[in-house]
């Protein structure tokens, strides 16, 4: 139902903050990133040139924009190092996500199917690791993983192995970090819509002789993809642009693109290459932006 | 109300793997935190020893400070324009460019951190302002105040609106109905968004590596330079004390809002 | 300040509600489509009407929540078009209650008395007074979340009364009561309402509820006053077979031809051969019309009426089987198989506890009914 004018003037008000808020902080920052992409590096401060100084007169000013360049943009996609570095984040991403959902689907499952007051301590228990620190969970992994870490120890003394296995810079290890890092991320929405879902469709379908296996194919796994769309994408976007688990998990012979553009800006003061792998990642993610954006909003309109 | 015979032993293996999964790791760093050795995996026995080593190593002390303040700060006002953001959202009809003003709030929640990282401190660059507690203040708030945002949005969202007409047509004006019907109903989601804030501040690091300026740095940005260095007993123990410090904040919270909807209204100050 | 549009007594003869052509559309869709009312000062009025046809719409906007596109609203011979909801002297009772979940009763019955700034110990009395008008002594410190739908439904009520509105509105507010309950609420809200003298507009969709406890109701259909009435208007009297079908049961069968005799028409139809029936009040110009009966005022026997022979011409008398019956306790519905092809819907009251008048499937039956027990609609 609509025609609520009466609360819709006070809370414009309200939207006016906020969106100045954004708009200086989120949206106009791309608008320098964007620029910086397309200018060249210098040993100044700030480190590239051209400097727009609004105060140096029109010809000046002409002249900063014809020295705009995309030459940036042209380094990134034949230096072989740029290109490698978005299509391994991309295979990561993809991987971690699909090994993320096949973990989580059924912790998220499990939880739906608890009687309602158990339902929200498990809810509980899945949020709480996620306020604990990021860097504290993949640090206490690195504990875990390293060469005398409790892994091997328990391994050798198991007699599973001979000599300490080499874990820490592996992709399993990274793949591990991750895995822990989104796991909430993936459950959460996983199990609101597990959670929403009518039990009596499940008995349904059972009485109409479906096998249980069938009644998760052809019942409980269609009805829960909304939230399997938005478990994916709130972890796959993030993931593409990871810097701290590869860092500090995976080896240092291939890089994702968040390493990447970390080593421009910190290690080689490049900031305009740094800048132009930024908007390039923005690029290739933003078509799962849009469509997380509409997810969001379809839900809201929901309620 | 569901049947507990609708548990399988699937379902009851899968949580209990995955609450150990989620735990173990963590309870391991604990409890290392407390071991006497200065080999990291050898245990030599409980001991304090390295929390006296923390409490004497003045950078990670500035650093930690640094990180509560930022925290505290950005917390606090990343609630406060997250709220009035969540009301404009649930409770404004359509205006000019609420698409936009939508997508500048869910984008953040999924933006990988180097771009809004970088992107901030080029704005700052060129607004040529002076780098530290305010700059990572302000990016800690722009990214988190999203975050309190949605959990507030949602809130309002299951709020059954009748309950802010029923107020208005016993005789409140809209804004004296949002004060005293709303505002109570929905505290323990601006409390839980709080809590949200500040603890993602005072766990971030990408961000508050590009946004801060020399001598100022954060914890997470100290503890990840001696992490890249190798495990060092003393990381352990930082981490317990950011684990029990935030344990402390989510019971406070929690207190605090069942505290918040026991009260009638008689004793509330509105 | 809470009542500057309130306090308007109408002058004596005039309405206290008068609604003059109002409209409202939400985008294309018109939910009020030009209503025009008025109601009375001490009035029970129902609005009734299917889901969607715009009575709660029009009920929202006497509280103010939405505002009329087209047409006035006078309380009192006062336009209430520029008050807000806080600013009217009418309060709602709503269809889920509303209450707030983080006040007590106490506080809840009280709210709207601390907004209209009345003195400490004025609320208190006001307060004790409501609850015991609704009977809650004792709940007070209790929450919504620990009283009984019963008991929270008895609380939405004292808090919307407590305010001593000059207009009280009701959104179907029994809706979430179970029907034992509902019948004795019913009764107990019609009593409270004649005690109090105010005025009550109650919104429903259920037909028994608004015949049984409204003095007057206006029958929606698709944003427009279908008919307004008294009950029994509205059930002996439909305007038209819309209505008749909406409120209770009834047998309609179309005409096909006509033909004046004295005060009758005789009017023949497909399904149930010639029936003659009282001519209505307003003539009837060229358009397609049906023959409507309630079932009720069909009486069935086995061999005919006894002794009205000589009256034959002013009975209607069809033969037929019966197809089935329906016993509901008080009474039983026959649906019988009429011998010129149509059903015929016949209720008959069981006044005997043994079935020694009760007929059986198959079983050949005389249906019949008078002239006057017929009403003619135009489809």
């Amino acid at each position: 139902m609509s025609g609520r004018r009466i609360f819709a003037r006070p809370a414009r008000f309200a939207a006016i903050a906020p969106y100045v808020w954004m708009v200086l902080f989120f949206l106009v920052p791309f608008g320098f990133v964007l620029k910086i992409s397309l200018s060249q590096t210098a040993i100044a401060q700030p480190p590239y040139e051209p400097v727009f100084d609004l105060t140096a007169g029109w010809t000046a000013i002409q002249a900063a924009f014809a020295a705009l360049s995309l030459d940036n943009f042209k380094l990134l996609v034949s230096d072989d190092l740029y290109v490698f570095a978005y299509l391994r984040s991309l295979t990561v991403a993809v991987t971690a996500t699909a090994l993320l959902l096949l973990i989580g689907y059924p912790i998220a499952y499990g939880m739906a199917r608890l009687p309602k007051r158990w339902q929200a301590v498990a809810m509980v228990l899945v949020i709480v690791p996620f306020w604990t620190s990021f860097l504290i969970r993949i640090y206490a992994w690195i504990n875990i993983l390293q060469h005398d870490g409790l892994l091997n120890r328990i391994l050798l003394a198991l007699h599973l192995v001979s000599r300490p296995v080499v874990w820490l810079s592996t992709d399993t290890a990274m793949y591990i970090g991750i895995v822990y890092s989104y796991l909430p991320f993936m459950i959460l929405p996983l199990y609101a819509t597990l959670a929403k879902m009518e039990p009596a469709l499940e008995e349904a379908a059972a009485d109409l002789g479906a096998p249980p296996w069938q009644v998760f194919w052809l019942v409980t796994f269609p009805l829960s993809l909304p939230g399997v769309g938005a478990g994916v994408l709130l972890c796959f976007i993030p993931i593409v642009g990871e810097f701290v688990i590869p860092d500090l998990l995976a080896g240092s012979n291939s890089l994702m693109i968040g390493q990447t553009l970390w080593l421009e800006f910190f290690t080689n003061k490049d900031w305009p290459v740094a800048s132009a792998a930024a908007i390039v990642l923005l690029v290739v993610l933003l078509a799962p932006l849009l469509l997380y954006e509409r997810l969001q909003r379809r839900q809201l309109e929901e309620q | 109300m569901r049947k507990v015979s609708r548990l399988s032993r699937f379902n009851v293996a899968s949580l209990a793997l995955g609450l150990a999964f989620l735990y173990l790791p963590i309870l391991i760093l604990v409890i290392y935190s407390f071991n006497a050795s200065r080999l990291v995996t050898v245990w030599g026995g409980w001991s304090l020893r390295w929390y006296y080593e923390f409490f004497d190593d003045r950078a990670m002390i500035e650093a930690s400070w640094m990180s509560l303040r930022v925290a505290v700060a950005s917390a606090t006002i990343a609630t406060l324009i997250g709220t009035l953001a969540a009301v404009a959202l649930s409770r404004g009809e359509r205006f000019r460019g609420r698409t936009l003003f939508s997508g500048m709030l869910y984008a953040p929640l999924v933006m990988p951190e180097v771009i809004t990282g970088l992107s901030l401190l080029l704005l700052f660059v060129a607004l040529n302002a002076e780098r530290g507690f305010w700059t990572v203040t302000i990016a800690h708030t722009t990214l988190t105040m999203c975050f309190v945002a949605v959990v507030v949005q949602s809130r309002l969202g299951s709020l059954d609106r009748s309950l802010e007409e029923a107020a208005m047509d016993l005789g409140c004006a809209p804004a004296r109905a949002f004060l005293s019907v709303t505002l109570p109903l929905i505290a323990p989601a601006i409390v839980a968004g709080w809590m949200l804030a500040f603890t993602l501040s005072l766990d971030d690091l990408v961000i508050a590596s590009f946004t801060t300026g020399p001598g100022s740095a954060t914890l997470p940005i100290r503890i990840y330079s001696e992490v890249r260095l190798g495990v060092k007993p003393e990381i352990n123990a930082i981490c317990t004390l950011v684990i029990a410090l935030i344990a402390v904040v989510i019971v406070l919270a929690s207190l605090a809002s069942k505290l918040s909807s026991s009260r009638g209204e008689s004793a509330a100050p509105l | 300040m809470a009542r500057s549009a309130g306090d308007a007594h109408p002058a004596a003869g005039e309405p206290l509600l008068r609604i003059e052509s109002v409209a409202k559309a939400f985008g294309t869709f018109r939910a009020v489509d030009g209503v025009s009312l008025d109601i009375k000062a001490g009035e029970f009025f129902a609005l009734l009407g299917p889901s969607g046809c715009g009575k709660t719409t029009l009920l929202r906007m006497l509280a103010g929540f939405e505002s009329p596109d087209e047409g006035r609203i006078l309380l009192g011979g006062k336009d209430i078009a520029p008050a807000l909801p806080h600013e009217r002297p009418i309060n709602m009772m709503f269809q889920n209650y509303a209450l707030f979940p983080h006040l007590s009763v106490r506080d809840n019955i009280a709210f709207g008395l601390r907004r209209a700034n009345m003195a400490r110990a004025d609320i208190a009395t006001r307060v004790a007074e409501m609850v015991a008008l609704v009977k809650l002594e004792g709940l007070e410190k209790r929450k919504p979340d620990q009283l009984s739908g019963g008991q929270r439904q008895r609380v939405a009520l004292a808090r919307a009364l407590a305010r001593r509105p000059q207009l009280l509105l009701l959104d179907e507010p029994l809706a979430a009561l179970d029907k034992k309950l509902r019948e004795s609420t019913q009764g107990e809200l019609m009593e409270l309402q004649r005690r109090l003298g105010m005025t009550f507009i109650i919104v429903t969709h259920d037909q028994e509820e608004a015949m049984t406890m409204a003095s007057r109701i206006g029958v929606m259909k698709s944003g427009k006053l279908a008919q307004v009435g008294a009950p029994r208007e509205l059930y002996e009297a439909p305007r038209s077979r819309w209505i008749a079908e909406f409120v209770g049961d009834i047998n309609l069968f179309d005409a096909e031809s006509r033909l004046r005799d004295g005060h009758r028409l005789v009017i023949g139809t497909r399904d149930a051969g010639t029936l003659v029936v009282a001519e209505p009040r307003q003539p009837l110009g060229e358009v397609k019309f049906s023959v409507a009966i309630r079932p009720e005022k069909v009486k069935l026997s086995r061999r005919g009426p006894v002794g009205e022979a000589g009256h034959e011409a002013a009975i209607n008398r069809l033969d037929g089987v019966i197809a089935d019956i329906c016993y509901l306790g008080g009474t039983t519905t026959y649906r019988v198989k009429l011998d010129t092809g149509g059903m015929l819907q016949a209720s008959v009251i069981n006044s005997a506890r043994l079935d020694v008048d009760a007929y059986s499937v198959d079983q050949h039956v005389v249906a019949w009914f008078t002239p006057d027990d017929c009403v003619v609609l135009p489809s």
